[in-house]
């Protein structure tokens, strides 16, 4: 569904130009990839790129940036406007910043609804409870016409994957989607989020600096270090990956069952700036 | 070396009362790390804000070193004990250089030997003289954390309280974090109270520990028995599974 190759992303600086985001390249099918890598490390940029997102002063290149039959490069900010939405959608770490504060929750997941589907105020109100029960939330009547201060994280995050939801997007790419939820909310999220993408057959794109956690989501894994994929493996197999930012990262985690008095520390090689991808 | 005893924190009365921490008894032994694990709305930060001396209206018994605080804490008191907060960004002034950092509170506690406190501090949490004239917004996050641990050691505390201390970080930096934590209680025989909601870091540098939630502890466990999975509360259970990551049902 969406293919990425040699992707770069450069931002002017007063020291010339910062390069985010280099030579990445991937395609994504009816799955759930998964992007790690710490801050800085591009991931973000990736999923905004694609989202069309970036600021206006970014330079986005790729020699192949297509969502089905559609080349995303180039794309005029009105055509972006339209695919947003409809066939791509990103859901943002934090609810409380992602959704409208003024405009009650219900409403704003409608307006996704009219303006894709060009559908009535009744049929746009009709669909939005639909989906607010499909992110299972208990009461979609009350919660409705809630205003985003009035829900909790976990529930805001649930309705902000309904907005996202509504028009039937082939990708979503979620951006540390539970980050900002507690650790036992985080997997309802996860798996509300797994059933939809699932029954719906869509490409899911999990971005996160949780190792475990994408390692346990998705089927397939790209670690980013300095704008680059240094890896890209399956998910079970992270636990052998190869390159050593990926092991050294994965060292660095304390662990409950095999406690240690001192961490490995990481020590970052200037080679993995040029090195060979590990794994493709 | 920390005893807590019925610590309870409420705000509003009547039907608006809400306990932020009730009936918390905690004992940490000189040189321990305790942990205290819990979400948000737990009351983990309320017992490390009520024993630093942030809450004035907490009731209950809270002693240090043998010595019961009242509502009104001598100098030597607050130099015993010392917090780093969880967000580097927030927790230094931006106006300031690392070296006004260090120093104010060394002024504030008249030590003197400023210079030499301030050079040592900072050799101490691995950071070198070429960091000591430069503005937070120059230094990365890791490093920053590390000027916050200095600040709290410039007064040679005996107890260091730690507020989600490595959160707001990334693994490899974490783990730098940790190790220095894990160093410091080692040669100073630091006391260390440590809130987290990271059962794994929690149990990384603490070896008895106790789970939070609305306000109360639901369980006292040890490092060791998480490590079995042994636990009693199912919500203990819960927050264990969470570690491990997410499973398709």
């Amino acid at each position: 569904m969406l293919t990425v190759r040699d992707l770069r992303v450069t931002f002017p600086t007063d020291r010339g130009e910062f390069v985010a985001v280099r030579d990445v390249s991937f395609s994504l099918g009816r799955e759930r990839l998964g992007i790690v890598g710490e801050s800085g490390s591009g991931k973000s940029t990736t999923g905004r790129a694609i989202m069309g997102l970036l600021p206006p002063a970014a330079r986005v290149q790729a020699a192949e940036l297509s969502l089905g039959k559609t080349d995303l490069r180039g794309l005029a900010p009105r055509d972006y406007r339209h695919l947003r939405g409809k066939r791509m959608a990103m859901v943002l770490q934090d609810p409380r910043y992602a959704l409208n504060p003024s405009i009650s929750v219900g409403r704003q997941i409608a307006e996704t609804h009219r303006m894709h589907l060009h559908s009535t105020r009744k049929a746009a109100r009709l669909a939005a409870l639909e989906m607010l029960e499909a992110v299972q939330i208990r009461d979609p009547q009350r919660v409705y016409d809630l205003y985003p201060h009035e829900v909790s994280g976990g529930m805001g995050q649930r309705a902000m994957i309904a907005m996202m939801l509504i028009a039937d997007p082939e990708i979503l790419i979620a951006d540390e989607p539970t980050s900002a939820l507690d650790v036992t909310v985080q997997l309802q999220i996860l798996t509300i989020l797994d059933d939809l993408v699932r029954s719906r057959g869509m490409g899911l794109i999990l971005i996160s600096h949780n190792l475990h956690l994408v390692a346990s989501f998705c089927d397939r894994v790209l670690v980013m270090y300095a704008g680059r994929v240094v890896e890209n493996c399956p998910a079970r197999e992270l636990s052998e990956a190869r390159h050593p930012y990926t092991r050294g990262l994965l060292a660095a985690l304390p662990s409950l069952t095999h406690r240690r008095a001192e961490l490995p520390q990481l020590r970052r090689d200037p080679a993995w700036l040029t090195d060979e991808v590990a794994g493709t | 070396m920390i005893q807590l005893e019925s610590l309870t924190v409420s705000y509003g009365s009547g039907a608006v009362r809400i306990d932020a921490a009730r009936d918390v008894s905690i004992r940490v032994a000189e040189g321990e790390a305790f942990g205290l694990v819990g979400e948000s709305g737990s009351g983990k930060s309320t017992v490390l804000r009520a024993i630093a001396g942030l809450i004035p209206e907490a009731s209950g018994r809270i002693a240090l070193a043998g010595e019961t605080l009242g509502p009104k804490r001598t100098r030597a008191l607050r130099k015993l004990v010392q917090m780093v907060f969880q967000d580097p960004y927030g927790s230094l002034h931006p106006e300031q250089t690392v070296d006004q950092i260090l120093a104010e509170p060394v002024a504030i506690h008249r030590l003197g030997n400023a210079d030499r406190r301030v050079a040592q501090a900072l050799t101490e949490v691995g950071l070198g003289t070429e960091h000591r004239f430069r503005f937070p917004h120059q230094l990365s996050g890791g490093q920053r954390q590390r000027v916050a641990i200095a600040r709290a050691l410039i007064l040679e505390p005996r107890i260091l309280l730690l507020d989600e201390p490595t959160s707001a970080l990334d693994v490899s930096v974490q783990a730098e974090i940790l190790n220095l934590l894990t160093r410091l209680r080692r040669d100073h025989g630091l006391t260390m109270l440590m809130v987290s909601h990271d059962l794994a870091v929690i149990a990384h540098l603490c070896d008895q520990l106790a789970v939070m939630r609305g306000g109360e502890i639901v369980e006292r466990t040890t490092a060791d028995r998480l490590a079995v999975g042994e636990t009693e509360h199912p919500y203990t259970a819960e927050l264990l599974r969470s570690n491990e990551g997410f499973k398709r049902g």
